[in-house]
Parts: structure tokens; C-alpha cells; sequence
């Protein structure tokens, strides 16, 4: 099937590129270029067509208190739930890594929530979190606490959403530094034994300067992973008390299917992708100097 | 490029449906109806055994029942097909969508379709409380179907417990208070009373509102009664029934799980909607009992749950077999069946004459308790703009619920959203 040709070989690639160009396209280049024209259109309906507004709905989103409120409900949600759950997931692949009696069967048990679908996960925490026949206010009056209404209390609601997610997640992280820690040179740490360097030493001089590349793409995944998660809050709390639990994506889903209001939805959506695009350019140049790739 | 697009897929789409649908013309009239379900229970096999019964009688007509979630989800999913251009020719879906699919002109009034005096008179043939819901601008765009209203169920052998008389469930709002703090235990271990603040919570509302003599909208759906003394005076009540009265644990309550609550007797009386009552009478290990909400300056509820609505984009042949359709699944007979089978009410007076509804309520009166009340029942809240105002409500309630704002703000606050959102349709 070699052709010898050279333009024959520009079409051939070509063609061999064409399958993931028209799938790049169609799912993601044509649906952000869409959504940034439709952000600058008012609301349709059959009554009155969509017009130009320009910057409207970006005046609209200024002055509206529930996106300020989201967006820092989201800030503070990615602070709860990235170093947490990354520092869970290098703490529980250390662990695992030794040879321990069991290993397998632990390794299993710290990566199952992993594999659950998030709403079965909030399902189930949902009846964790219930006031009185809950998991947690059972075991809280047991021991001669009171309950507490976690989801109903504004002050709570977001935290018990943070610990549910750090839970579903560590397991996950886990794995990839698993994976990581099993490619490290075992002459190292013979040779950090032979120094007489002490365990803690190591860590922080060897092993996790080695583990920053993981560390990366960990991170990204995880700031992506804290603006994308939003099944559970259909289950747990449909983003109330008071949009007390409410996040962005659930805000433009809001928008977009119970509002009918696919215009400011685009217009969250664009923020949202400036959000995510300014993290992950901002991870990439702060972390690239300090990483050391082999 | 898209609208090019667009257009090829739509050509590409009417051909082969052409194609197909020449092919069935002559043998079946094929339709696609959404329902959703918003309380527990099997009820999308009861769904679906009545629409096998309507195919066996009617051969030839295939009707493809999609359950599709909760009412939110069902009504996405209808409209995101009518964009797609592969509509469904009917859906149940919420009784209060009726501004929206109006404005959205995805729906078509069953006045347009019927002609016969038969038919008309057939859309008179249901309660009028639960018409209200599906009637505006002096026509009728939905036919009830699975319809309730809230009701109060609480525990007759925790009333027996606390010395109370079980078989008198409170009647007034201090009746309630004070058999709530006579039912709820100091440990907090057992609570008198759970109204559910998440999921719907304007609904509940709007029933405590109605007792303190004051509905939340106007019929035609432009105006809103948000900030009214009544109004504020019910959340005030409302919050008070947890922050002052200690008979209702604070903050907000599960709608999901607040079922669950009453049958591990966490709860002596719990409102919900009346669809939960086959489920309450299967499963709960005491006796229970089911009362009409209390009143305050007068008894009250909305009616809440689906309707039944036809879409526009529908062809001759495909309305007069949704007509048949609904008309089979609303008849008597068989709202007596859907009513036993679930909780929800007979949608008209015919299906409590039917003899097997009039044994069953016999048998078991609390089944006539959503219809009784209906005397004092109000429409649910439902205006232009549904959904951002129902939530700027339901956002409202909750600031008010979780003491994060007082009654009063939190209501001024709904009523000035609401203003600014409906100026234009006034």
C-alpha cells in the first residue's frame, strides 16, 4: 500500500487525518465557535425571534448576584476538593505500594468509588447526609451527638458536597500515581538507605520531585474535574438551600433546559471556557520550570 | 454552513420518513408519548400496562411509551425532539409548563382539534380545580391525567403515643403546633412534623400561602403575589414551625427522602403529594392515617402533577389517534385503576362513580382525601418565565428557611425578580 509519490503521501496523510479532524471539528471546535455567537443574541421564542445584543447578556451576567454567587461557590469548591483529594490519592498510593498483606484487596477498596457512576455516589450519600435516618447522624447519636441537616444548612451544604467529592475522586488520582511510583528506580532508594537518608527526607527530595510531571497532570485533571462535576448536585441538593451548593456548569444547565435561555447559558459557557483555558495555561507555566521529566 | 446543513439533514430526514411512513399509512398510526414520573413506585410499569391495554383495542394505532424522568427532564426531552424534528405527538408532562410550551408554540389546544359536541362536552367532563392548571387565554391546552394535591399523612400510632386522638389529625394551624409539639421528642430522636423545602418547595408553599387566604399568581399568568401580607405572614409560620415552635427540624428538608422519614416513624406527619399513597399504604409498618391540610384563615392546596398536552408539529391522522389515546387513558375506568394503583386522584367525578374506585374508597377512605379537597384547591404556581421565577420563589423560601434573610426580604426580593421578568407580557 506504499506509495512512492510524494503527493500521493500528502493526500494519504491526509486522509489518515481526516476522521479525528471531522470529530475535532464537529464536537468541539464548530460547538465553541456557536456558542460564542450565541452568547451575543437574546432569547428565542416563538413570540419574539432571537436578536443581536451585543454584549447584553454579559451586562445581564454582571449584575446577576446568582452567577457571582456560583462562581465563587466553584472557587471555593476547586480549593476544597484539589489538594485534598491529590494529597489523599499520594498518600494512599504510598501506602499501597509497599508490599503489605493484602494489597490487592486494598488496592480495590481505595479505587471502587472510582468506578461507581456519580449519581449511584450521590445516592448513596444522599442517605448518608439525611438528617435523622442518615449514616452520619446515626453514628453522631450513638455517640451522644446531635444530628445534623448537612444539605439543609447553607453553611454545610457546600463542605458535605466537598468531602463526597474528594472521596469519589482520591481513588481515582490514586491510580495514576500508582502507576507512577511503581516506574521509580529502586537504586534510588537503596541508595538513599546506604546515605542513611530518613524516610521522610526521601519523599520530599526524591520521590515527590520525581512524582511532578504526575503531579501535572493530576492537577489538571483535578481543576477541570472540580468546573465539570455536576451530576450530584441533580441528586443531592439541586444546587440549594438558596443556591447555596449551586456551580457553574449546573447554573448554565439551569439556564439552558428549566430557563429555556440558551443564549445567557452560552454566555456562562464562555466564561466557564475562559475559566478553564487561563487555569491550565497558568498550571502549565507556573509548574513547567519546576518539573523534572527523565 | 449550518443552516445549509441543517436543511440536508432535515431533507434527508423527510425523505426516509416518507419513505417509512408510506409504507405503515395504511396499517398503523404510530405515536411517541413522553410521561414522567415524580414520585416512588413502579409507575412505569401501571404506564405501561394501560398503553398495552389501548393497543390491544386499538390495533391500529402503536403507541411507544418513554418514560422520561422527572418533569423537568420530561419536558427537556419533548422539546429537544420537536427541535431535532423528531417530534413526539403527545407527552404528559407538567401541569404548569403551560405558559412555557405556549410561547414556545409547541403545543396545540384541544379546542382546535375537537369538533364534535361529544368532545366538547367530554372536556367539561373533569373536575374544573384541576382544569384550571391546563386552561388559559379562554382555551384548553392540557387534559389532566396524573394529578394530586397535598395532602397530610401522619402516624395514628405515634398520635396514640403522645395522647393524642388519632382518628382527629389538626385542622387548624394551632391544632398543628400543638399536636406537633406533643408528637416531637426532646432527644430530637422523633419530630412532630416535615414539610419538604427542596425539589418543590413553592408547591408547599403555595398551599400554606392559600390557607392564609392568599394565592401566589393571577390567572393569566403575568403577575405575581409574592410580597403580600398573607404571603409573608405563611413563610413567617413556615420558619417558625422549626426556628420557634421546635416542632420541624430547621434548615430544609429532603423532598427525596422525606417518604423514607415517615416510615422509620423519624416524622408523625409528613405533607406530600397524594401520588405517594399506594407506596405509604404498602410499606408502612403502622397505622397511618391521611388528612386534608389545616387551615388558618381558610383550608387550601394546589393541585399539582401532569397533564396530558398534543404538539403542533402533528398530522391529522396522528390527532385523532392521540385524542383516542388520551381519551382512553383519562376515562373513567382506567383513572379509577390509575388512581388505585397510585395515589393520584380520579381526574372526574365519573371515575369515583365507577364501582371499582367506590369499593376501594370504601374499603380505604384516604383514597378520597386529594379529591375531597379538592373543594378548597387552587391552581399551582404557573406563569411566563416558569422557571426563573418559580426559582427566584424557591430560592426565596429557602433564604427565609435556613435564617439566611428574613421572610419578608427574601419575598420582596422573588416579587421584584418576578416583576422585572414579566413587565413584558403584561
Amino acid at each position: 500500500m506504499r506509495s512512492s509519490s510524494p503527493g500521493m503521501r500528502h493526500v494519504y496523510g491526509w486522509l489518515l487525518l481526516t476522521p479525528a479532524a471531522i470529530l475535532l471539528i464537529a464536537f468541539t471546535h464548530y460547538p465553541t465557535i456557536a456558542t460564542l455567537i450565541d452568547s451575543f443574541f437574546s432569547k428565542s421564542s416563538a413570540i419574539r425571534p432571537s436578536r443581536f445584543i451585543g454584549a447584553g447578556n454579559y451586562e445581564a451576567m454582571l449584575e446577576d448576584p446568582i452567577f457571582w454567587k456560583v462562581l465563587f461557590n466553584n472557587l471555593w469548591f476547586a480549593l476544597g476538593t484539589i489538594p485534598t483529594s491529590v494529597a489523599i490519592a499520594i498518600v494512599m498510593a504510598l501506602l499501597v505500594n509497599r508490599s503489605l498483606p493484602g494489597q490487592g484487596f486494598l488496592r480495590m477498596a481505595y479505587f471502587t468509588p472510582t468506578i461507581l457512576p456519580m449519581i449511584a455516589v450521590a445516592n448513596i450519600w444522599l442517605f448518608f447526609y439525611t438528617p435523622e435516618i442518615g449514616l452520619i447522624d446515626q453514628i453522631l447519636q450513638g455517640l451522644g451527638f446531635s444530628g445534623h441537616n448537612w444539605l439543609g444548612d447553607p453553611d454545610t451544604v457546600l463542605g458535605a458536597v466537598i468531602v463526597m467529592t474528594v472521596w469519589k475522586e482520591a481513588g481515582f488520582f490514586m491510580i495514576f500515581y500508582l502507576a507512577a511510583l511503581q516506574h521509580l528506580p529502586k537504586e534510588l532508594e537503596e541508595a538513599a538507605k546506604l546515605e542513611g537518608a530518613s524516610r521522610w527526607y526521601f519523599f520530599w527530595r526524591v520521590t515527590f520531585p520525581l512524582l511532578m510531571p504526575t503531579t501535572l497532570f493530576v492537577l489538571i485533571n483535578a481543576v477541570l474535574n472540580s468546573f465539570k462535576l455536576v451530576d450530584h448536585l441533580f441528586v443531592l441538593t439541586k444546587g440549594g438551600p438558596d443556591n447555596a451548593s449551586n456551580l457553574l456548569l449546573y447554573y448554565i444547565y439551569e439556564n439552558a433546559f428549566s430557563y429555556f435561555d440558551p443564549n445567557y447559558a452560552s454566555t456562562l459557557t464562555v466564561v466557564l471556557l475562559a475559566l478553564l483555558a487561563i487555569l491550565a495555561l497558568l498550571q502549565f507555566f507556573l509548574f513547567d520550570r519546576r518539573i523534572h521529566y527523565r | 454552513m449550518f443552516k445549509r446543513l441543517k436543511k440536508f439533514a432535515t431533507g434527508f430526514a423527510l425523505t426516509a420518513g416518507v419513505c417509512f411512513a408510506s409504507a405503515l399509512a395504511y396499517a398503523q398510526t404510530e405515536l411517541t408519548m413522553y410521561y414522567p414520573v415524580a414520585v416512588g413506585g413502579p409507575l412505569t410499569k401501571i404506564v405501561d400496562g394501560i398503553v398495552d391495554d389501548f393497543m390491544k383495542e386499538n390495533p391500529d394505532i402503536k403507541v411507544s411509551a418513554i418514560y422520561a424522568g422527572n418533569y423537568n427532564d420530561a419536558r427537556i426531552k419533548a422539546l429537544a425532539a420537536l427541535k431535532s424534528g423528531q417530534p413526539a405527538q403527545l407527552s404528559v408532562m407538567f401541569s404548569i409548563d403551560i405558559y412555557e410550551l405556549i410561547e414556545q408554540d409547541a403545543i396545540i389546544a384541544f379546542d382546535d382539534i375537537v369538533s364534535t359536541t361529544e368532545d366538547k362536552a367530554w372536556l367539561d367532563s373533569f373536575y374544573p380545580t384541576l382544569m384550571e392548571n391546563g386552561r388559559t387565554a379562554g382555551k384548553t391546552w392540557g387534559i389532566p391525567f396524573q394529578r394530586s394535591t397535598i395532602v397530610m399523612y401522619y402516624n395514628k400510632d405515634a398520635f396514640r403515643e403522645a395522647g393524642l386522638d388519632p382518628n382527629k389529625p389538626p385542622a387548624t394551624w394551632d391544632e398543628l403546633v400543638e399536636a406537633g409539639k406533643k408528637l416531637t421528642a426532646s432527644d430530637g430522636s422523633k419530630w412532630g412534623m416535615m414539610i419538604p423545602s427542596t425539589g418543590y418547595p413553592y408547591w408547599m408553599f403555595g398551599a400554606l400561602s392559600m390557607q392564609n387566604d392568599q394565592v401566589l399568581m393571577s390567572g393569566s399568568g403575568d403577575k405575581t403575589f409574592f410580597d403580600a401580607a398573607g404571603t409573608v405572614d405563611a413563610l413567617q409560620f413556615w420558619k417558625d414551625l422549626g426556628s420557634k415552635h421546635k416542632v420541624m427540624p430547621e434548615g430544609t428538608i429532603e423532598w427525596g427522602t422525606l417518604r423514607q422519614n415517615f416510615l422509620e416513624g423519624k416524622t408523625a406527619i409528613m405533607w406530600h403529594s397524594t401520588g405517594n399513597l399506594t407506596t405509604v399504604k404498602n410499606k408502612a409498618r403502622f397505622d397511618f392515617g391521611v388528612a386534608m391540610l389545616p387551615a388558618n384563615k381558610r383550608r387550601g392546596t394546589p393541585t399539582g402533577g401532569g397533564n396530558f398536552y398534543i404538539f403542533k408539529q402533528t398530522s391529522e391522522p396522528e390527532r385523532v389517534a392521540a385524542m383516542k389515546l388520551i381519551k382512553f387513558m383519562t376515562s373513567p375506568e382506567r383513572s379509577a385503576e390509575w388512581s388505585i394503583k397510585t395515589g393520584y386522584m380520579g381526574v372526574s367525578p365519573a371515575a369515583y362513580q365507577t364501582s371499582q374506585l367506590k369499593d376501594y374508597v370504601v374499603d380505604f377512605p384516604y383514597a378520597a382525601v386529594a379529591r375531597d379537597q379538592l373543594n378548597y384547591a387552587t391552581a399551582e404556581l404557573s406563569t411566563f418565565q416558569t422557571g426563573r421565577i418559580r426559582k427566584a420563589l424557591d430560592d426565596a423560601i429557602q433564604a427565609a428557611l435556613t435564617g439566611a434573610k428574613s421572610p419578608e426580604t427574601a419575598l420582596k426580593e422573588a416579587q421584584s425578580t418576578a416583576d422585572r421578568l414579566l413587565r413584558s407580557y403584561r
